[in-house]
């Protein structure tokens, strides 16, 4: 390559790399794919939500396939804060030399307090994911993300305990993501991310019951691509805090597509499980996709399509 | 584990709806070490990758059994010799060839048959005399027999409709065999079936099934409870030990 290009950003006052990284809950706490190759090609990434207490998650079958998509509906397993401060982070700072995205689920609006406040206290830890969006459990999660009152509650409550940038992610299962969104950004969070996964159902014809065995769970990877853009674009339009886009991202083209919509940072979800590599293929194939369409500079790019 | 494009040297059918494909790669990329370990494949137009249990390697091929049982494995049924397959291997845990002493029996129904193939073979390389049990619906969904006895391996079969070998299922020939450990692979029913007929203190290795996310521990998607915590029976697994498993 001869021009020089620039794929840094800027994500709430953090600078990084390049703007990719990898999504809560398909990318464990990272060593697992640091045994593959170097994470640290990457912008950076979210760690598997995490809840006050350890979570086994729902029944299996969790798992159902899609057309160019899957159905998960984990339930947010985990170790618990705790154990994840005592051995997930301490593996993790082996393998990632840079700030990650603490990604935290809560069951009320103390357990999320209570959770960002000890993983705020982590310096390995730059930036607070308020997962207020898992469709996967019950009486917690999307409950909060669905409701602008619920959810900037959720989020002044953390905001009052932590010191880092607070990070919400949305849920699309809702009528106005715009109102959600301007509700956090009232409440003070400093960005947003969307979108987590669409509800939805898979129907086994031998057996005439749905394959997931809670029934319903959340659909992901490149079909719900295009939901992503619209919401992403809708939001920046509306906020003036970052938003980080995601939703069936799987190529470069996708990560440009993304920002041209409003997007600062990307993540990467469900294609990490059918491809391991396909955050480090992404990072690498960005300078020849920034070339191919004449951008030198990435952040200049970012909200691109609202232009004239 | 490592994603490698596999060339298709032959894929032919074994028994109604069963298949077999020999894939070779270069000299020693594939990373298979142990019997029971498995593949990820990837097809063109499916989202999720396909696991299948190895049933034979050698140091530049790997040999996988599959049955068609839906649209994944009936596009693999299709695949002609020189096509490429980009696949994740190896993955899983495998059997631990050390726990099995001189007399393991070695129990496969269906479609768990195959990596009791290179379980046996391993077994025998160490100098010990397996048995081996399979299990079969019917006549017309045999396969591998003469394989297992060109091995050397002492051959019990059982069909559940009678049509070949002993009438009933494989806990029926179980149950007359003296062992000194079991390894099996088929579907829970019939793990659940043997737990049930063997020995309470007798020790076993079990292979299990599920519906998997990414097939190399990431997603969290085919996750269950054991007597020693959590595991993920793609990356832990598949094969458990009798002593941990919770029914």
């Amino acid at each position: 390559m001869v021009k020089e290009m620039n794929t840094k950003v800027e994500l709430c006052g953090i600078t990084m790399d390049n703007p990719v990284m990898a999504a809560s809950g398909t990318f464990g706490y990272g060593y697992e794919f640091a045994e593959l190759y170097d994470i640290n090609v990457l912008g950076s990434f979210s760690f598997k939500g995490t809840t006050l207490e350890p979570r086994f998650g729902n029944p299996l079958p969790r798992i159902a396939e899609c057309n160019e998509g899957l159905i998960n509906s984990i339930g947010l397993q985990n170790p618990g804060v705790d154990k994840v401060i005592s051995d997930e982070l301490p593996k993790l700072a082996e393998c990632l030399h840079k700030k990650v995205m603490a990604n935290v689920g809560g069951f009320s609006i103390e357990e999320y307090a209570e959770v960002s406040r000890r993983l705020d206290g982590c310096e390995q830890v730059g930036w607070i994911e308020v997962n207020v969006s898992c469709p996967n459990v019950h009486d917690g999660g999307i409950a909060f993300g669905t409701d602008p009152e619920a959810a900037s509650s959720v989020v002044r409550a953390v905001k009052a305990v932590v010191t880092k940038p607070v990070i919400v992610k949305l849920s699309p299962n809702v009528t106005d993501i715009v109102a959600i969104a301007k509700a956090c950004e009232e409440a003070g969070a400093d960005g947003i991310a969307l979108i987590n996964t669409m509800l939805g159902m898979r129907i086994d014809l031998k057996t005439k019951k749905p394959v997931i065995a809670n029934k319903m769970g959340g659909f992901s990877g490149p079909a719900v691509f295009p939901v992503a853009v619209r919401m992403v674009y809708q939001v920046y339009e509306a906020v003036d805090i970052p938003v980080i886009g995601i939703g069936g991202i799987s190529t470069a083209e996708d990560v440009i597509e993304m920002m041209l919509a409003g997007a600062t940072a990307i993540e990467v979800g469900a294609a990490n499980l059918v491809d391991p590599y396909v955050c480090k293929k992404i990072v690498e194939d960005l300078p020849r996709v920034m070339d191919k369409y004449g951008i030198t500079d990435l952040k200049d790019i970012i909200g691109g399509a609202h232009n004239g | 584990m490592k994603d490698i494009i596999f060339t298709i040297l032959s894929n032919k059918k074994l028994a109604d709806r069963t298949y077999e494909i020999v894939l070779s790669c270069e000299k020693g990329a594939h990373g298979v070490l142990r019997p029971g370990q498995f593949v990820n494949i990837r097809l063109d137009g499916l989202y999720l990758r396909r696991p299948i249990s190895v049933c034979d390697w050698t140091e530049d091929t790997v040999t996988i059994i599959y049955k068609t049982v839906g649209k994944g494995t009936e596009q693999m049924s299709l695949m002609a010799e020189g096509e490429t397959l980009d696949v994740l291997t190896p993955l899983g845990n495998g059997y631990d060839t050390a726990k099995t002493g001189d007399r393991p029996v070695l129990i496969g129904g269906g479609a768990g048959v195959p990596p009791m193939y290179g379980l046996c073979k391993a077994l025998l390389a160490e100098g010990k005399k397996p048995m081996v049990v399979l299990g079969f619906n019917k006549e017309n969904e045999i396969f591998y027999v003469e394989k297992f006895e060109e091995l050397g391996a002492e051959v019990y079969v059982a069909t559940a409709d009678g049509s070949a070998g002993t009438k009933g299922f494989v806990t029926d020939v179980v149950k007359t065999l003296e062992f000194s450990h079991f390894c099996t692979c088929g579907p829970e029913p019939m793990l659940k079936a043997l737990d049930n007929v063997i020995d309470k203190n007798a020790d076993g290795q079990l292979s299990f099934e599920e519906r998997m996310g990414c097939g190399f521990g990431a997603c969290m998607g085919c996750s269950c409870e054991t007597k020693y915590g959590h595991k993920r029976i793609c990356k832990d697994g598949p094969v458990m030990e009798r002593g941990e498993i919770i029914w």
